[in-house]
């Protein structure tokens, strides 16, 4: 019998023997280190045009589990949250008071940094964000956010906007791609996929958790595999092929591979201006704002911090909650001071969002469950600092759970017409009262 | 004068057209690749032969896939007296006694998230340890086709019972899988038919049945999607097994594709069989899996896919919807091995992966690193995207799935984890010595003679700047071929971009 027989399969497994090749792979130089890659690149530090929306950038940051809502912007004023958080609700006396115009809101204590990028005029905070008829599982709130339709079918937002925007560049000279690059630059996801909010029909996202990862580790296995494998996957098209083909679409897709590849690790290797905190979503910025500075051509960043489903234990002012708040508004601060110093600050808008908010009450576990409406905060010199849109009422409830104030499209809609410039009915598939978020 | 009728039979591949290249490529398409061995063998036995010995995997011994692989009551619906429990603490407002019920619930969904991961892993390594490769691609084709998630209706054996549904027809009647798909709970649930009342037909089930599991767009009213709802009403499923809702289902008269009557779920289904455009559409996507992506229009077709299209279509009426003279007709058809289908398919990640351990001999190492990297490179068993199943072809690849498409192969070839797993390597050694078995002794340390003899087997032909890198790889070793000179090449080829073809 020709085809595979199992057993010969089992005993393929447990062939044991010792590796050659692969044991060299700890004394070879870094990737990075080498130079002879005969590849054009652009150069580091490219001067960007402040003011002119294709030098604008988006970076989303995503709170993944559900942000509860109550406990990060907090209505301090109100007896019903104390009454329906007996166990884990922010005092009167630790919540960061903000402004005379935000009367009984404040934010969470872990939330200090963030609370000096408000004073700093770089922080803006919508209040109730949510979506009709809201939905509580994960997956499926994640992929309402992700498509901007409640459903949760069909490609992404901000794949819809490169698809619109001819693969995310703005319209005119400036937007151009460098000769250097083969293809436009995508949009670039920190983490493991991209996620489905950028996958759209024209242009594929590049996603990676390190950039040790976006590239072939084949090499690692001896060094002199290197060479050759330039050769094969930078070769291009031979004349004369069919561009039409598969094999020439492949072979395309491999030049891109490698120069992105180059590009991306080369701009992370160097050391970031300012001292970035040890957690892993500060990392990611740190990657993110060592791209910028690099002057890649990407116009969406995407990050995501996760662990925010605190069903248990979830804490007050101290404790799990508390942590991931600092993590987050540790990161951000930082994230804006490397820009500051890399005098990008003013082309970088961070949006940040979580799929849904927590119930009003706690539950018997010291946590809080799925809810609905949470605040958005969109960060920035671009934008008009302060509280936006109103806070939802800690009464008029529907079914234990907050209403929606302001439809997370609105958010979208203003952040693609007022700072990408872009036509955001075609993209949202609808008409989206823009709010006043950012500067003129 | 007489006009050249356009219904000519297709030509038949002649068997001495039949070689290594074509059995290679069937092997590929009706398989997961093959060893040279296995590749021989079919050249010897010449495609006649070849082909029925694929399609007839039903004689071929390999063991049953049980129902009792996996448990069956992680996700069961709660007891009555659970039910009387939870009603009571609901009642009385028991914090406590609630939050254990959730507490519980939690852990049935972590549970089965992992008997979830458990079934992808089975089916995996079935794939790669068949001896009836075509059966499981064909479950693979019919995953695609009735597409259904595990991350909507979260019950995996729910998931594992479809699969082995699937298997159990792959190479059987399409009509049959349509009578049983609109009874199988995972696909009940996935389309939210169990949600769908006698007032309130749900119409997600009637509108997918139509547009993407029999007739495709344009052959079917809003009309009849309305209709064919009130079918379904009173199709739904208790526990594992279906249950037809009598006291739910609309029973009054009906107007669907034509036909009329009090029809039911199988009087909506025979309407759509008996539309010539289920068997067009079906042999589309057949045909689009196992040979080349059509055109989106039917004038598009050269001529040679448009005869093989038609003859397939009526194979296919001819037997009343089995699959296997459909797929002979295809596998045997002189286009099927033409320059316009052979080398012009993006393996899907499934086959690249099973493909490389089945033909490169190596270790199938970790499954759940394997099965990440499926995951990464946009194919994830049990999760297809949507309805729609996987788009396949040129979707398949971009700059990051590239990366993972090769490292796979470099894990594969040299049990080198990536990063993110413990970094200790895999102790499996790659022996690839049995690949040459195909060449002679003599040859076997010839640089030159080895290079073609692994790109031929491999990507079918290569460019010439490939076989001059290659040549010069080995050169600067000393010229010496060695296994573990093979394997280097293996893994400077399985990285080229042509790898990624069949």
């Amino acid at each position: 019998m020709p085809l595979p027989d199992p057993a010969a399969f089992t005993r393929r497994q447990f062939l044991h023997s010792g590796l050659v090749m692969a044991s060299a792979a700890a004394t070879l130089p870094a990737f990075l280190q080498r130079s002879a890659f005969g590849l054009p690149m652009p150069a580091l530090g490219m001067s960007s045009i402040p003011g002119v929306p294709e030098d604008h950038i988006l970076v989303v940051l995503q709170l993944s589990g559900g942000n509860d809502g109550l406990n990060t912007v907090v209505p301090f004023g109100e007896d019903e949250y104390y009454r329906r958080r007996q166990g884990i609700a922010v005092t009167q006396q630790q919540a960061l008071r903000l402004d005379a115009r935000a009367n009984g809101i404040g934010l969470h204590p872990a939330l200090a940094p963030l609370k000096e990028m408000y004073d700093e005029g770089l922080a803006a905070i919508v209040q109730g964000v949510g979506y009709p008829n809201p939905n509580r599982s994960h997956f499926k709130s994640m992929d309402i956010w992700h498509t901007a339709d409640t459903s949760g079918t069909g490609d992404g937002w901000i794949g819809r906007y490169y698809d619109s925007q001819c693969c995310g560049f703005g319209k005119g000279e400036s937007g151009t791609p460098e000769q250097t690059q083969t293809n436009p630059q995508p949009g670039i996801a920190i983490g493991r996929t991209a996620p489905l909010a950028m996958q759209g029909r024209r242009l594929q996202p590049v996603a990676f958790e390190t950039p040790n990862l976006f590239r072939w580790t084949g090499q690692d296995v001896h060094e002199s595999l290197h060479e050759p494998y330039r050769a094969i996957t930078t070769a291009g098209v031979p004349d004369g092929a069919d561009a039409n083909s598969q094999a020439s679409f492949l072979m395309r897709t491999a030049l891109d591979a490698q120069v992105s590849s180059d590009l991306i690790r080369r701009a992370v290797a160097q050391r970031p201006l300012v001292q970035y905190p040890g957690s892993g979503l500060a990392r990611n910025l740190a990657m993110i704002a060592s791209m910028i500075r690099a002057g890649l051509k990407t116009r969406v960043y995407y990050c995501d911090l996760g662990g925010f489903d605190t069903h248990a234990g979830q804490g007050g002012a101290n404790g799990q909650h508390a942590n991931l708040l600092r993590t987050f508004a540790e990161a951000v601060r930082a994230f804006y001071a490397d820009l500051k110093a890399q005098e990008n600050d003013k082309r970088v808008m961070t949006m940040v969002f979580s799929e849904f908010g927590r119930r009003v009450g706690q539950n018997a576990s010291g946590g809080t469950d799925h809810g609905t409406a949470a605040p958005m905060f969109v960060l920035g010199p671009m934008v008009r600092a302060g509280l936006h849109g109103e806070h939802p009422s800690m009464r008029d409830l529907d079914d234990g759970d907050l209403k929606f104030r302001t439809d997370f499209r609105q958010v979208y809609a203003t952040v693609l017409e007022r700072w990408m410039g872009a036509p955001s009915k075609e993209i949202l598939e609808g008409t989206y009262r823009t709010l006043n978020l950012v500067r003129a | 004068m007489q006009q050249t009728s356009t219904r000519s039979p297709t030509s038949q591949v002649r068997p001495e057209a039949f070689g290594y290249d074509q059995a290679r490529h069937l092997l590929w398409r009706a398989g997961f690749g093959g060893t040279p061995e296995q590749v021989q063998t079919l050249v010897s036995w010449g495609p006649t032969k070849a082909v029925d010995y694929l399609l007839d995997a039903e004689k071929v011994d390999f063991r049953e896939a049980r129902a009792d692989e996996f448990n069956s009551s992680i996700m069961r619906p709660p007891t009555m007296e659970e039910q009387a429990a939870i009603r009571r603490a609901r009642q009385t407002q028991d914090e406590n006694a609630l939050a254990q019920v959730r507490l519980e619930q939690q852990r049935r969904q972590r549970d089965d998230r992992r008997q979830a991961r458990e079934v992808q892993r089975w089916w995996l390594a079935r794939m790669i340890e068949t001896p009836r490769p075509l059966e499981e691609k064909m479950t693979l084709f019919w995953h695609g086709h009735f597409a259904t998630s595990y991350r909507t209706i979260e019950d995996s054996y729910h998931m594992f019972q479809q699969n082995r549904m699937f298997r159990a027809h792959a190479l059987g009647n399409y009509g049959d899988l349509m009578f049983r798909i609109i009874r199988d709970p995972a696909m009940l649930a996935y389309l939210d038919n169990n949600d769908s009342r006698r007032d309130r037909p749900n119409e997600n089930l009637a509108r997918e049945l139509m547009e993407l599991f029999s007739l495709g767009v344009g052959n079917y009213t809003e009309r009849d999607i309305k209709e064919g709802a009130r079918a379904l009403t009173g199709y739904t499923f208790r526990d594992d097994e279906f249950y037809f809702d009598q006291g739910n289902h609309d029973t009054g008269a009906k107007q669907i594709l034509g036909v009329s009557g009090n029809l039911d779920g199988d009087g909506f289904v025979r309407a759509i069989l008996a539309r010539p455009a289920c068997s067009r559409f079906m042999c589309r996507k057949l045909y689009a899996f196992f040979a080349a992506e059509p055109p989106d229009s039917d004038r598009e077709l050269t001529r040679d896919a448009s005869g093989v299209l038609r003859e397939m279509a009526s194979d296919m009426l001819r037997s009343r919807y089995a699959v296997k003279p459909v797929l002979r007709r295809l596998f045997l058809s002189e286009h099927f091995y033409s320059p316009e289908v052979m080398g012009q398919h993006i393996k899907s990640p499934t086959e690249l992966v099973v493909g490389a351990v089945r033909s490169l001999l190596t270790p199938a190492r970790d499954l759940s690193i394997l099965l990440d990297a499926m995951d990464l490179m946009g194919q994830s068993l049990l999760f297809p995207p949507s309805v729609a199943g996987w788009a396949g072809g040129r979707a398949w690849i971009n700059t990051s799935t590239l990366f993972v498409r090769q490292n796979i192969l470099a894990y594969l070839l040299t049990g080198k984890r990536p990063q993110g797993y413990d970094p200790l390597a895999d102790e499996q050694k790659y022996d690839p010595a049995p690949l040459l078995s195909g060449l002679d002794e003599s040859a076997r340390t010839d640089p030159s003679r080895v290079i073609d003899y692994l790109l031929r087997f491999t990507v079918g032909s290569a460019p010439t700047h490939a076989r001059a890198t290659l040549e010069q790889f080995v050169a600067s070793h000393g010229g010496r071929v060695s296994n573990d000179m093979i394997t280097g090449l293996l893994l400077i080829i399985t990285a080229m971009p042509e790898y990624q073809l069949t």
